[in-house]
């Protein structure tokens, strides 16, 4: 980890465009441009905001013997989702679990009629590949000459038609290859930002070609990962490493939607995935302690590893902040935390921030909206 | 004239007090403020103790008080604007404090110094 991070291919489009680099991941990635974070985050809430996640790992997986069935198998034995049951041209969300039921990473899967499209996060990549590479009867392939933009925003689908109108009859959670001019697009209809959206995979040599095509386009603009995160925490979506890690299990980080009824408990293909056992009592039981949402009273963010307690004074600590910070849409303060699961939305905590106790309310998730057009 | 500390603060002298607030390349690091704690009006601070706090959406940073006095007046305003700090740093003071020592204030970087430090 002491090497120096490795640079995306539009390194200097990024440069070029005024970007702020930083490192994340093990990348040298853009962190905020000119318009600053607070003006990326609406301008993608109101319009289409670009991001370049190149640092994401994208993945093949394909059955040695042509069998999609074989390999949506050997897959669930390492994902508790259901992928056998994922039709051609969709995608879905799932967990890498360990065995102490713990994440390992999360990642979106795609069934491409022969073989899997896998992305997962940059800071995951080489150990999901290994992990994936311990599967008998598929093929790991990872993709290494492709970047990674994501065009979110409630005008994306409308900008990104103007170069490639097949997205523009695509679905919430479709997976297409599709033609630009000669070049083979990855297209999703995902993102990370609560916003209906793209994430579209580009071969190297094309990157900055496509990412100047859409950025020429008036209604977008580069966005950062500053406002990639506050777009995500406003979403109510979990970063990995942050929200869970591999003490965490899919109940406690609110994951258990990903988990089908096949996989579960008396389902047809009930467990067989790492941590079955714990994952699934668990998601039977409840868990003990599950992410929430917080919004802190007054205009102070609570930021990740802030202890909150049950009372104003004394009291005693029964979560910490996993993710916090300012929503811009939200126009205040927000933060996610593992919290007793038996207290209720609405419920007052109280946030320790520099000695002072801040009262914090737990509220629902997402914190905005979300407007997928499914 | 203003003055400048290495921690980008801006200084200027007004009477026998001093006016304090942060160089728009403070601002520009900082990223949009979006909280702003202010000290107490009276309170008295030694040197290098901090007595600010910003947010920004970045991150959460302090405010140090230049030089030993008494805290005279905050900009309250500031806390339903924190945005302000962004918009207009040299017109977004924070606070006024007394100097203990009425010459403090000499040993500070002029502007051209200032410049030369942040390049």
């Amino acid at each position: 980890m002491t090497d120096d991070p490795r640079r995306i291919p539009l390194h200097n489009l990024h440069l070029s465009l005024g970007a702020r680099m930083v490192p994340f991941a093990g990348w040298e990635m853009p962190v905020q441009y000119p318009m600053g974070v607070m003006a990326e985050h609406l301008h993608t809430r109101e319009k289409a905001g670009l991001f370049d996640v190149s640092h994401m790992g994208q993945v093949l997986v394909t059955p040695d013997d042509g069998r999609m069935e074989a390999a949506a198998l050997a897959l669930e034995s390492l994902i508790p989702a259901d992928v056998l049951g994922l039709p051609q041209g969709r995608q879905r969300y799932g967990l890498f679990t360990n065995d102490a039921g713990g994440i390992l990473d999360d990642l979106m899967f795609a069934n491409r009629g022969d073989h899997f499209l896998l992305v997962v996060n940059a800071g995951c990549t080489d150990q999901d590949i290994a992990h994936l590479q311990t599967l008998e009867g598929v093929t790991v392939t990872p993709v290494t000459d492709r970047g990674l933009l994501a065009l979110q925003g409630p005008l994306a689908a409308e900008v990104l038609a103007r170069l490639v109108p097949a997205v523009a009859a695509m679905r919430f959670m479709d997976s297409q290859i599709l033609d630009w001019n000669g070049v083979d697009l990855w297209v999703s209809r995902s993102g990370y930002t609560g916003e209906d959206g793209f994430e579209i995979s580009i071969p190297e040599a094309r990157l900055a070609d496509f990412a100047k095509a859409l950025l020429d386009q008036p209604e977008v603009a580069p966005i950062g990962l500053g406002a990639r995160d506050s777009l995500r925490l406003e979403a109510g979506m979990p970063l990995y490493g942050h929200d869970m890690d591999g003490t965490v299990t899919p109940a406690q980080a609110a994951l258990g939607w990903s988990i089908p009824k096949v996989r579960r408990t008396g389902g047809a293909r009930a467990g067989g995935f790492p941590g079955a056992g714990i994952i699934l009592s668990e998601l039977a039981d409840g868990a003990t302690s599950v992410r929430r949402g917080l919004r802190p009273e007054g205009r102070a963010p609570i930021r990740e590893g802030v202890a909150i307690f049950d009372q104003a004074e004394g009291g005693k600590v029964i979560g910490h902040v996993s993710s916090g910070g300012f929503g811009p849409s939200v126009g205040g303060p927000m933060a996610m935390a593992r919290l007793p699961a038996d207290l209720v939305d609405g419920a007052t905590l109280h946030a320790e921030l520099r000695g002072k106790r801040i009262p914090v309310s737990i509220t629902p998730l997402p914190f905005v909206t979300p407007s997928y057009k499914r | 004239m203003l003055k400048y500390t290495e921690d980008h603060e801006w200084l200027r002298a007004e009477g026998d007090e001093v006016v304090v607030g942060i160089t728009p390349h403070a601002s520009e690091q900082l990223g949009d403020v979006v909280f702003i704690e202010l000290p107490d009006e009276g309170r008295e601070v030694e040197a290098g103790e901090e007595v600010v706090v910003i947010e920004s959406v970045k991150a959460a940073s302090d405010i140090s008080a230049p030089i030993a006095g008494v805290i005279t007046a905050v900009n309250a305003a500031l806390a339903d604007a924190p945005g302000s700090v962004n918009d207009d740093p040299q017109a977004a003071w924070f606070f006024r404090i007394k100097p203990a020592d009425p010459k403090a204030i000499e040993g500070f970087m002029d502007e051209a110094a200032y410049q030369a430090l942040i390049g």
